[in-house]
């Protein structure tokens, strides 16, 4: 942390490395130092407890999906950590990277939002914690400030009844940045017919990941049908604010988010019936 | 350089089986490590962000691309290159496969792909068509379109 607070913003901690180290060579970062951050244990500490899911800032993504008891309780968080980049960059990168990063287009970010999951951050005053949601400021961009650190993502033990997925739309099969990405996590009532709450986030269609806070709210109470599926979608479609650039159109990246977001309600229905 | 920048990091790491002894610039990539400063320049620099694979090595039995990877980073760790695949006895079955299966051209991927259906082989000897091209996603060919190079490693598989 000395090293990081002396060199302020010429002096980066490398996880995977996957981002930092593009990022340095083509200069759009200026160093002065790295610090490795993958000798701390709390950074390299993955935990399935009764009370959630603690995944280290520096935890590769390929120990996130290789473990059976996080693929079992949480696999919505597993769809996105899957697909992040090849096997190789599986290797190395990890959620923690993927959040500091604060691309719009992360695929693991979406499914721990909607999963109401929290950053923790040790700083020179302790630790403090942010909802996911609100971690992402801009492109590129989070509410780190000067001598603080992603330590762990936090994520709450999934409802009883509950549910997640997440998926993105690209057009190859593998190793693409999303036109558009979905994660959903509901909760349902004891016969399953009928939602209690739900949690939509959206990726690639702002400046940042999206907490499509309407669309998930009105699916609350309401019975499990195309219709109230439908009218969700068509929030979440509302709530997403997408650019046209070589990857997507403002009207194909809307309706992609509508398509999308109707798929992973029901994906996420079916995991919670089990 | 300041004080936290050594203009030399001492590494210790087994490359092939053999250990090697170090001194790497801090900011080195494992890539120009393993050529510049060892000479295996089997392993290829392509795209230098991640995406084409050519420079893949594994790490601790983990593929990972070399030129997102520091020198530094490997001490105490175990490498495996494209060089460390065929022994006295001969090629390696993925290497043999690739010959008689014509799954190169220009050459330039074929060192990472080898070593990228090395890390899939070595822990899954009979993966289906779909799990090897998904396995090799991280890994372009600009000449084979992939086919071959598929067929390949099925070959080699058991």
């Amino acid at each position: 942390m000395a090293v990081l607070n002396e060199h302020g913003d010429r002096a980066r901690p490398l996880a995977g490395g996957t981002d930092l180290l593009v990022k340095a060579r083509a200069n759009v970062w200026e160093l002065d130092a790295v610090v490795d951050v993958k000798n701390i244990p709390e950074l390299m500490n993955l935990t399935v407890g009764k009370n959630g899911l603690s995944i280290g800032a520096g935890v590769p993504c390929y120990q996130v999906y290789e473990n059976s008891e996080v693929a079992d309780e949480y696999p919505g968080i597993i769809d996105g950590t899957s697909i992040i980049g090849g096997i190789q960059i599986q290797s190395r990168a990890g959620l923690g990277g993927n959040l500091c990063n604060a691309a719009p287009s992360g695929d693991g970010i979406p499914a721990l939002i909607a999963h109401s999951a929290v950053a923790r951050i040790a700083g020179p005053s302790g630790t403090r914690e942010v909802a996911v949601e609100e971690f992402c400021t801009g492109p590129s961009r989070t509410v780190l400030q000067l001598g603080e650190l992603l330590v762990s993502i936090e994520v709450p033990k999934p409802a009883t009844n509950s549910g997640a997925a997440y998926t993105r739309f690209i057009p190859r099969n593998e190793m693409d940045i999303a036109v558009a990405g979905v994660g959903v996590y509901v909760v349902l009532d004891d016969s399953g017919n009928n939602f209690e709450s739900a949690r939509i986030a959206l990726a690639s269609v702002g400046p940042t990941p999206i907490l499509a806070t309407e669309a998930g709210d009105i699916l609350a109470g309401k019975p499990v049908n195309d219709e109230t599926i439908g009218s969700a979608a068509s929030l979440a479609r509302d709530a997403a604010s997408p650019i046209t650039d070589m990857r997507g159109t403002i009207e194909q990246r809307k309706h992609l988010i509508e398509v999308l977001t109707g798929r992973m309600i029901k994906q996420a229905v079916e995991r919670a019936r089990g | 350089m300041t004080k936290s920048s050594p203009s030399k990091v001492h590494v210790t790491t087994t490359i092939n089986g053999q250990e090697h002894e170090l001194l790497v610039p801090p900011y080195m990539s494992l890539l120009d490590t393993l050529r510049e400063l060892i000479g295996l320049t089997g392993t290829k620099e392509g795209c230098l962000d991640g995406n084409c694979g050519a420079c893949t090595v594994s790490v601790d039995g983990r593929i990972v691309d070399s030129c997102l990877v520091l020198g530094p980073e490997v001490d105490g760790k175990t490498v495996d290159t494209v060089e460390g695949m065929a022994t006295t006895d001969g090629l390696h079955p993925l290497q043999q496969a690739f010959l008689e299966e014509a799954a190169l051209q220009c050459g330039i991927c074929t060192p990472g792909f080898l070593v990228a259906a090395k890390g899939l082989l070595d822990n899954e000897p009979s993966p289906s068509e779909g799990r090897i091209r998904h396995w090799l996603a991280g890994n372009l060919c600009r000449c084979t379109g992939y086919d071959k190079i598929v067929r390949a490693v099925q070959k080699a598989s058991s």
